[in-house]
Parts: structure tokens; sequence; C-alpha cells
């Protein structure tokens, strides 16, 4: 298992996603996956910067850990702003023309969509966004 | 992320290079902000771009707006993960991509 905690800020997405990338590469992820995965931590890590501590800051943890029964790691994202589920939201509606979108929604559904599972706990004064990719 | 703009007459052509993402999609839709005055053809080269994210996004439906009101906008040269971005994300209805 390996972890790291960094000030949630936008400027830390870069660190957060090489620390990542070098846990992936021990775990033989495979280079496609590593994409998708990069993809997750820029959304969840700038939903974190940006709205968890607003107007306040403080810290994220990224945990990352293979998983125990297959081929695959496990993704948690940990941080102490405010409670918010980004799982309560519906997804967007993504068979509307340009004209009718609208900026936003689609981070947390990119998640959920690059990702085999992703879950929300609220433990311990935490928000705990858990994800898993199987290889 | 490398931005390279080459603009001929009402034609521009971006290349990306590099990541679209929070960090770097700002800077694009700062190119884009005065760079599509004009313009009635867009077209964005992705050959060279590894991914895009959701802030990614974002700037691309805000330039196919525009250019829906004042003429033409293509993807070309798109990669697998990208694609799959656009596909999940239903912008491969809207968006003419090459």
């Amino acid at each position: 298992m390996k972890e790291l905690t960094l000030e949630a800020t936008v400027q830390n997405i870069e660190a957060a996603t090489e620390f990542v990338n070098a846990a992936l590469e021990e775990f033989d992820c495979p280079m496609k996956t590593q994409m998708q995965i990069d993809l997750v931590v820029d959304e969840v890590f700038t939903n974190i910067a940006q709205y968890a501590y607003a107007p306040q800051t403080g810290t994220a943890t990224v945990r990352v850990e293979p998983l125990e029964d297959s081929a695959g790691v496990r993704l948690t994202f940990f941080d102490g702003g405010k409670p918010f589920n980004p799982l309560a939201n519906g997804d967007p509606d993504t068979t509307l023309s340009a004209e009718e979108r609208s900026i936003g929604g689609l981070g947390i559904f990119l998640v959920k969509k690059m990702m085999d599972d992703v879950s929300y706990a609220y433990e311990n004064g935490q928000n705990v966004l858990t994800t898993i990719k199987r290889f | 992320m490398k931005i390279y703009q080459e603009k001929n007459g009402e034609t521009l052509a971006i290349a990306l290079e590099g990541r679209l993402d929070t960090m770097t999609a700002p800077e694009l839709e700062a190119a884009l902000k005065d760079g599509l005055n004009g313009v009635s053809e867009l077209t964005f080269d992705f050959t060279k771009l590894d991914y895009i994210s959701s802030a990614g996004l974002r700037v691309l439906l805000g330039a196919q707006k525009t250019m829906h009101k004042q003429g033409s906008m293509k993807v070309t040269h798109v990669n697998e993960m990208i694609m799959e971005v656009f596909e999940v994300t239903g912008f491969t209805d809207f968006l003419t991509i090459e």
C-alpha cells in the first residue's frame, strides 16, 4: 500500500498523478489503464481542490494498493472537507446537443465510466471515495 | 501541454501536445477567447495529445458552440483513450471527428 498526502490544490494534481503512476508501474498496470487512472486522479483531485474546503484550504490523501483477489488496483481518496457524496447526483444527460449542454457534471461521470467500481463513505470526519480498476 | 496555432485567413488549425486537463485547459481557453474572432473553419489536431479530462471537454464544448454560430469545427487524429472519453460522454454525437 502506498499513500500520499498533499495540500489539496489544482497545482498539486501533477504531483499526485506522478505518485500514482509510480505505484501503478510497480503493480504492472497496462498503459491504457494507467491513462484512465490518470484521468480519475485529475477529476477527483480537482473536485477536492475546488470544492471540499472552499473558501479555506486543506489536505487530500490518495492511497494506491493492489487488489487481493485479482489483478487490479484500489485507488482511495480522502479529504477532511465538507461531507459531500459525489455519487448522489444523477448522471448528466449525454444525449443532449452541444447547444443544450451545460458545463459541469462530467468529471465524476467519467470516473464512474473509467473505473470498475466506485463507492463513497463518510468516515471519521473524512470523505472517502474508493475506486477499483481491474487490469 | 503545448499549443501550436496556424492561422490562414479564416482558417485556424490548432495542434495540441501533452495533456488537456484541469491544469492546462485554461491555457487553451485563453488562446481560443480572442483566437476565434473571424474564424470560420477550426481544426484541432490531436496527434500528440495523450488524454483529455472533463476540464478539456468543457473548453471543446465552448469552442463547438462558438463555431456553430460562425462556421465549422473538426477534431482530427484522436487516440483510443480520448475517443473512449468522447464516446462515453456523448461528445461523438455533436463533434466532427476525422
